[in-house]
């Protein structure tokens, strides 16, 4: 029997497992989505922006481990996309895209709602394609999904022309692919495994650099057993977290700019850094040249430009991180003798020396202005016990949510971390939510970021996700103020974004359920109150808006120079008092 | 330094903006681009002239394998290579330069493939530095328009060890 093309994708993404699509109509995908009306197996989230459909799709897909699905029309529903797409790009999460494309005899005519949807998205996508022809549909759904799913995860790009979704041909659903330009490694050199379990043995002072590859290859229990036999500390990166557990005596927490001091510390004087599934972002790295000054490197990565593409490796291993684990792990449990705590003491003396020093800390005075820290720290300890999922926007709160929150388990942290995009928090909560209908999911966001995919509250009441939104409301763009505080001597522009709105109210008015709490004695019953609530939910917490997030890193500056509290030239114009000009004020005023 | 860089593509549309997109958004150089099919139609080979330290080529080699539309990829500097480049100069010639205009073609064994009363159009096949000398030479005279291919190169054939016999090709 003959279908059209628009049943053809239908059927194909019912073959390849998807429950779930992020979609918003437009004049060229209406076949399309006339036939998803039509049947059951499939369920239609309709977004109300399709930014939204795309970070809904990449929630879905971080939760899941599955490719997430979103479908647009052209034109203008493919440039709103865009965002999401480059952010899928960046953070590695498998997206299938189906935007819709005007016929093919009007492409290049400049026609109504017309965009080069495969130009636009080229440099933001691991692939895409262009259906010209209908009888090519049912193999190139199949590669998309390969691709975005298999090597090193990402989104990928079908474009379907109008008449492409309308014409028939026959149906049959390929059951392999072959693409001759595209074979990803996955068993890593077994003579570089020796060479970096041999590292290992001789080391002093090792650390685990963990990433995101760790999640999306499912490598958590490997991980753990490696960490555990040799007693090596973990750090994670802002992607990592979840991987290993947060709570678990060998982890430091996370790494980086606003990483844990002991954490930055054991990295710059460790003599081995194994990075899995990691790339040395500069968020990590900070000043490339002096970064991990006296380690050697090993590297595992399924992608090999990841290697030694910003520092140097000594032990490059490419492959799935799962299997290299597996794989080292099994010549380390035979040449792995003496007790490795006994072994590792000098190192971890010397961690919990930094531990000790620095912790992370803040002050919350009892009847003191809410601190955010304060606010995801009672979250956390309020909610651990249901395993729930956690997304986040972008800025101070994310940190804070990155540094307090100690997931224990891997895909329940859904945050943009490469591209850093605002606005991805709560569409992404929603999409774990569709996929997970019994699941806790929260949505610790700020009061600026939250404003950027807000209309997406509209979706989650109608679709009935109940999201929990918590706003650690600053009234500020926070890191941005932090860094006006830190770097431009406190001139705040276009960083303060007033009382506006009433997020309570906006709740209201879309049918949600809006809470605040502006004391701190108030916060846990508030807290409690939305986590019981069985409908999405606004949690709008006023906060303390001057706190900044430390440790700090700056831009470009080394791992083992952290700032950690503000500095003396902040604090006197924080209490209002003038600059004295002095030679040790400007020592203090610190250049990004 | 300069690298020459053989990359076997999908001769499909498209694949081209992959490539020149590649070196343009991660800033890598393009000194010059040639492609045409192979003799397998399906495949296009491209040769790149491209420069960069030695992480920066490792990074350019890399990324290329990256392009799904990238069937193989060869850095012709790890090995010996022969590289060419076809050059079409049109010379403003009056009447007492015509001789000296096909004089010099003459040393450089390049061609005079069309001409007009007031112009030579001369071909020359060479290395870079044949067709510098050439130009040089030619320039007092007058280049009214110079258009080049941009390089292609080849591999040479690696010299078999003594005791491996080639393979007998069985004839029909």
């Amino acid at each position: 029997m003959k279908l059209t093309g628009s049943e053809i994708l239908i059927e194909c993404l019912k073959a390849e497992g998807v429950k779930t699509i992020f979609a918003l109509p437009g004049g060229v995908v209406l076949k399309i989505f006339d036939m998803l009306h039509q049947q059951k197996d499939i369920e239609v989230v309709l977004t109300r922006h399709e930014q939204g459909a795309g970070h809904m799709a990449e929630g879905y897909a971080k939760a899941t481990g599955k490719a997430g699905v979103c479908l647009v029309t052209s034109g203008p529903g493919m440039t709103n996309v865009i965002t999401a797409l480059a952010d899928a790009y960046m953070d590695s999460v498998p997206l299938v895209c189906i935007s819709g494309q005007v016929s093919t005899s009007l492409i290049g005519n400049d026609a109504f709602q017309e965009a080069d949807n495969i130009g636009l998205s080229r440099p933001c996508t691991k692939y895409n394609f262009l259906v010209k022809d209908v009888n090519d549909l049912a193999t190139t759904i199949k590669e998309a999904f390969y691709i975005a799913t298999t090597g090193r995860p990402g989104p990928v790009l079908v474009d379907i022309p109008k008449d492409v979704s309308m014409a028939k041909t026959e149906f049959t659903y390929p059951s392999s692919v072959s693409i001759r330009g595209y074979n990803p490694t996955y068993e890593g050199n077994k003579w570089q495994i020796k060479q970096a379990a041999e590292a290992i043995m001789k080391a002093k002072k090792p650390i685990l650099y963990v990433g995101g590859g760790v999640v999306f290859s499912q490598a958590s229990k490997e991980l753990l057993e490696l960490a555990e036999m040799t007693q090596i500390p973990v750090d994670m990166t802002l992607m990592g977290l979840g991987a290993f557990p947060g709570e678990h005596p060998l982890s430091l927490g996370m790494l980086g700019m606003h990483g844990t001091y002991s954490a930055n510390m054991a990295v710059h004087y460790s003599d081995l850094v194994i990075a899995v599934g990691a790339r040395f972002d500069d968020r990590v790295t900070g000043k490339v040249s002096e970064f991990c000054p006296f380690a050697k490197v090993i590297h595992i990565d399924i992608d090999p430009t990841s290697i030694r593409k910003n520092i140097h490796v000594d032990i490059p291993i490419v492959g799935d991180c799962k299997a290299v684990l597996r794989e080292l792990n099994q010549i380390l449990r035979a040449t792995v003798n003496g007790n490795q705590k006994d072994l590792r003491k000098p190192w971890w003396d010397q961690l919990r020396e930094w531990q000790q020093a620095h912790p992370l800390v803040y002050q919350q005075e009892p009847d003191g202005a809410i601190k955010p820290q304060h606010v995801v720290k009672r979250l956390y300890e309020l909610t651990k016990d249901r395993d729930p999922i956690v997304a986040t926007d972008v800025g101070q709160h994310q940190m804070w949510t990155a540094q307090y929150f100690k997931l224990a388990r891997p895909n329940r942290w859904l945050t943009s971390g490469g591209l850093g995009t605002m606005g991805f928090g709560f569409p992404a909560a929603m999409g774990a939510q569709a996929a997970f209908r019994d699941r806790l999911v929260l949505c610790v966001a700020g009061d600026g970021s939250i404003q950027m995919n807000m209309q997406e509250m509209a979706a989650a009441v109608v679709s009935k996700l109940p999201v929990k939104i918590i706003i650690l409301n600053n009234r500020f763009h926070g890191m941005v103020r932090q860094w006006q505080d830190l770097f431009y001597e406190g001139r705040y522009a276009s960083s303060y974004l007033d009382t506006t709105p009433d997020f309570v109210k906006l709740a209201e008015a879309y049918g949600a359920v809006g809470l605040r709490a502006s004391k701190v004695e108030d916060l846990d019953a508030v807290l409690k109150e939305a986590i019981a609530t069985d409908k999405p939910v606004v949690v709008d917490v006023p906060t303390y808006p001057y706190e900044n997030c430390y440790p700090m890193i700056p831009a470009g500056g080394c791992n083992h120079e952290m700032i950690l509290e503000d500095p003396p030239e902040l604090k006197r114009r924080m209490a209002g008092a003038p600059s004295t000009g002095s030679d040790e004020d400007k020592d203090t005023i610190l250049t990004a | 330094m300069e690298h020459i860089i053989s990359v076997t593509v999908e001769n499909k549309f498209g694949v081209l903006s992959r490539v020149a997109g590649l070196f343009s958004g991660r800033g890598f150089n393009i000194e010059s681009l040639s492609v045409a099919p192979t003799l397998d139609p399906s495949m296009s080979q491209m040769t790149i002239v491209t420069s960069g330290d030695e992480r920066i080529v490792e990074q350019i080699v890399k990324q290329l394998n990256k392009l799904i539309d990238v069937i193989k990829v060869v850095d012709l500097n790890e090995s010996e290579f022969v590289s060419r480049e076809t050059a079409l100069i049109k010379v403003h010639t009056k009447a007492e330069d015509r001789a000296e205009a096909l004089r010099i073609a003459d040393i450089f064994r390049a061609n005079v493939i069309d001409s007009t009363p007031s112009t030579y159009t001369i071909e020359v096949t060479g290395d870079p530095k044949k067709l510098e000398a050439i130009i040089n030479l030619l320039q007092p005279l007058g280049i009214k328009e110079l258009i080049r291919t941009g390089r292609v190169a080849i591999a040479r054939e690696a010299i078999r060890p003594a005791l491996s016999q080639p393979k007998k090709i069985a004839r029909e």
